[in-house]
């Protein structure tokens, strides 16, 4: 079980590689984040928790610039990235890595060519050094002896591990998780932990997990930040949260079946339902 | 249901149809926009022409041939009443090249490669395949959707082409080898009957705008599909009906603009 | 990224599409006589121009040595004005005569040139002076009822006397 150095934020705080300040996005119906501000320094495992649907993925697209918030920025580097300068979105992006859920790998390539995929599009480099990155790669996350597989004859935990290869591929700056743990039997999520935790001390990237899996993230992150109803309700260091007296938090963090997030849907009294009342 | 209600579906259905067919112009121009910068990388584009192209070839040759004998022998029998027996190779090729070849080839196109081109973007983007080239900045406008463009709109014609050649090969072996017309009336009245640049020219265009109107109906209905299995599956069967009556509408269009007597 | 196999077979493909093309140009059409030769203008009016269409065939001695490029109206002479484009490799005299043709007996109509004495020729712009009009159905039928008629009162006639 990887430990997690706990470090001061407040000393980090100068070296804030993604901002989000006061970020509000939502649809026509919905408000998803409601006045947000985030920071991430460099060299940390950050994670960010919460019930579904509290606008987790939401915030990984917004950093990305798939989407745009209806007020607020988010820097990347201090640059911005809502531009609507495509090339430079694009430029911001190959500094970024992201790890879809289920891997989102390209099925009619093999594992090979896949984690090669932003090498050949973006590193100008022969296909013999491309070659030795790839098998680097693979080697970092144990698959080196898979790589000439294709993504049908792999399994879902090979797959997403592929899919960290690739986006590692080009020693990002950012490596994103959407949901890594989920579904994952122990011994993966065991892999997986580790996996994210050396991975960012050996590049000193800094990592972004986006998970409601309390237990693992703990086990690495050196922060977290826990939304809820498209805010940010909490924010510390794992000891900080555990020790928080929140009622949400505390429910969120210990898994209580009922709290501030209601075990009923709202539904009219019981007894009125079966006609005793 | 009130007659307000109804009417009331009716114009949001109409006003919904508008709508997508906005975007989809969007969309299209879009495309072409791109398609400077996704032939760059010719490669890819060969890899689609293998797929779209070489795999289509059997059926279409096998169309074009049944197609060919059929309509030599249906056009046997009401010719020969006339007396005009001879006149069957010109019959054939004039069919051929105008009207069955660019629009036989298309339906079949629309069903082959069109449903296989749906269900495949349509698969990326539930896969999130799309997403993850786009995060990793690669556009897949240009990577994924431009190839497949200019496969089809490249096969499209070459595959008429053939559809109609091996139809007119077919009415040869019906008519002069087992009906026993004379070969030299069977390729004279053909070869004075069909002009290179109005018949066998417009017919060339026309499998071009047909190539254009199914490939980028396959490929805009599959990136906008819902992105589950139901989505896809219905992504297919709406490519196959969209196209197979856009196809012939626009043959209906051209065939007035190219063949109407002055 | 493409394998040599991929692209053979893509090659092959293009090749077969290619092939299928030239073969419905060469032996279904008529690219054969096709010619890209140059041609000449000669202009020639009819008092009817019958069905003639543009691109219908010039011929002179049943062969193929021009086609029609335009038909009009001329409001001074009040007649059709033809203007042919012909092969350059082929003169006519200067008192050659165009007549109005029909292949076969119902089918399409096409000029016939038939050549004639003169030393000198046609050359481009120049216009035909001898020329036949078309025949016009009706008119035959119109004839042909008139003629039968002037027949009729005679032997009436005859009969009176």
């Amino acid at each position: 079980m990887a430990q997690a150095q706990a470090s001061t934020i407040a000393g980090d705080k100068g070296k804030a590689l993604v901002s989000i300040q006061g970020v509000t996005f939502g649809y026509d119906t919905r408000v998803i984040l409601s006045d947000v501000s985030l920071e991430f320094s460099r060299g940390q495992v950050v994670a960010i928790m919460g019930n579904s649907g509290c606008g987790k993925t939401t915030l990984l697209r917004l950093i990305g610039g798939v989407i745009t918030p209806q007020s607020g920025r988010i820097l990347f580097s201090g640059a911005p990235v809502d531009t609507g300068d495509r090339a430079a979105l694009y430029a911001l992006r190959r500094r970024m890595g992201m790890l879809f859920q289920f891997g989102a790998l390209f099925t009619d390539l093999t594992v090979f060519d896949n984690v090669a995929f932003p090498l050949r599009e973006h590193a100008d480099l022969e296909e013999s050094m491309i070659r030795d990155i790839v098998l680097m790669k693979l080697d970092a996350v144990g698959l080196r002896g898979a790589a000439a597989l294709r993504i049908g004859e792999i399994s879902g935990g090979m797959a997403r591990r592929v899919a960290l290869a690739r986006a590692i591929a080009l020693d990002p700056e950012v490596i994103m998780y959407d949901e890594p743990f989920a579904g994952l039997d122990p011994i993966s999520l065991g892999v997986t932990a580790n996996l994210i935790r050396r991975l960012n001390d050996a590049t000193g990237a800094t990592s972004l997990i986006v998970s409601h899996d309390v237990n693992e993230c703990f086990q690495i992150c050196d922060y977290a930040y826990l939304l809820s109803g498209g805010r940010v309700v909490a924010s510390g260091t794992p000891a900080q949260l555990q020790a928080a007296q929140d009622p949400e938090v505390r429910q969120f963090i210990r898994g209580e079946p009922d709290g501030p997030v209601h075990f009923h849907y709202p539904a009219p009294d019981i007894a009125q339902d079966l006609g005793v009342a | 249901m009130s007659t307000g209600e109804v009417l009331a579906n009716v114009g949001a259905r109409f006003l919904g149809t508008l709508q997508a067919l906005g975007h989809a112009t969007f969309f299209f121009a879009d495309l072409v926009r791109h398609l400077p910068a996704g032939l760059r990388r010719f490669g890819l584009t060969v890899t689609q022409i293998h797929s779209i192209g070489n795999r289509s070839l059997v059926i279409i040759a096998a169309s074009g041939g049944t197609v060919g004998l059929v309509l030599a022998l249906q056009g046997y029998i009401t010719l020969s009443r006339y007396g005009q027996a001879a006149s069957l190779g010109l019959l054939v090729a004039l069919a051929m090249v105008r009207e069955m070849g660019p629009v036989i080839t298309a339906l079949l196109f629309a069903g082959r490669a069109g449903t296989s081109l749906t269900a495949e973007i349509g698969l990326m983007k539930a896969g999130e395949q799309l997403a993850a080239m786009e995060m990793m900045a690669v556009d897949p406008r240009i990577r994924v959707l431009a190839p497949r463009f200019v496969a089809g709109v490249i096969s499209m014609p070459l595959l008429a082409a053939i559809f109609s050649a091996v139809g007119v090969v077919a009415a040869y072996i019906v008519g002069v080898v087992m009906i026993g017309i004379d070969p030299g009336q069977f390729w004279a009245q053909m070869q004075d009957g069909v002009d290179v640049i109005k018949d066998i020219g417009n017919g060339v265009v026309k499998s071009v705008v047909f190539g254009i109107a199914s490939t980028f109906i396959a490929l805009y209905i599959g990136y906008e599909s819902e992105a589950t299995p139901e989505g896809v599956a219905q992504a297919t069967t709406r490519t196959v009906v969209v196209s197979s009556l856009t196809v012939l509408s626009l043959d209906f269009v051209l065939t007035a603009l190219m063949f109407s007597t002055p | 990224m493409g394998n040599r196999k991929t692209e053979t077979l893509v090659g092959l493909f293009v090749a077969l599409g290619l092939l299928a093309i030239v073969f419905l140009a060469l032996k279904a059409a008529n690219l054969a006589s096709f010619s890209f030769d140059s041609t000449y203008p000669i202009l020639v009016r009819f008092d009817n121009v019958g069905g003639l269409k543009v691109h219908a065939p010039v011929k002179s001695a049943g062969v193929t040595v021009g086609r029609i490029a335009a038909i009009a109206f001329d409001n001074k002479s009040f007649q059709g004005l033809v203007t042919m484009q012909i092969d350059r490799n082929y003169s006519f005299p200067v008192d050659t005569s165009a007549k109005i043709l029909t292949a076969g007996l119902l089918g399409d109509q096409y000029v016939g040139l038939d050549p004639g004495a003169d030393d000198k020729n046609l050359q481009a712009g120049d216009t035909i002076k001898l020329s036949q009009s078309a025949v016009v159905l009706e008119n035959l039928i119109g004839q042909l009822i008139y003629n039968k008629a002037a027949d009729a009162p005679t032997k009436e006639g005859a009969d009176k006397k």
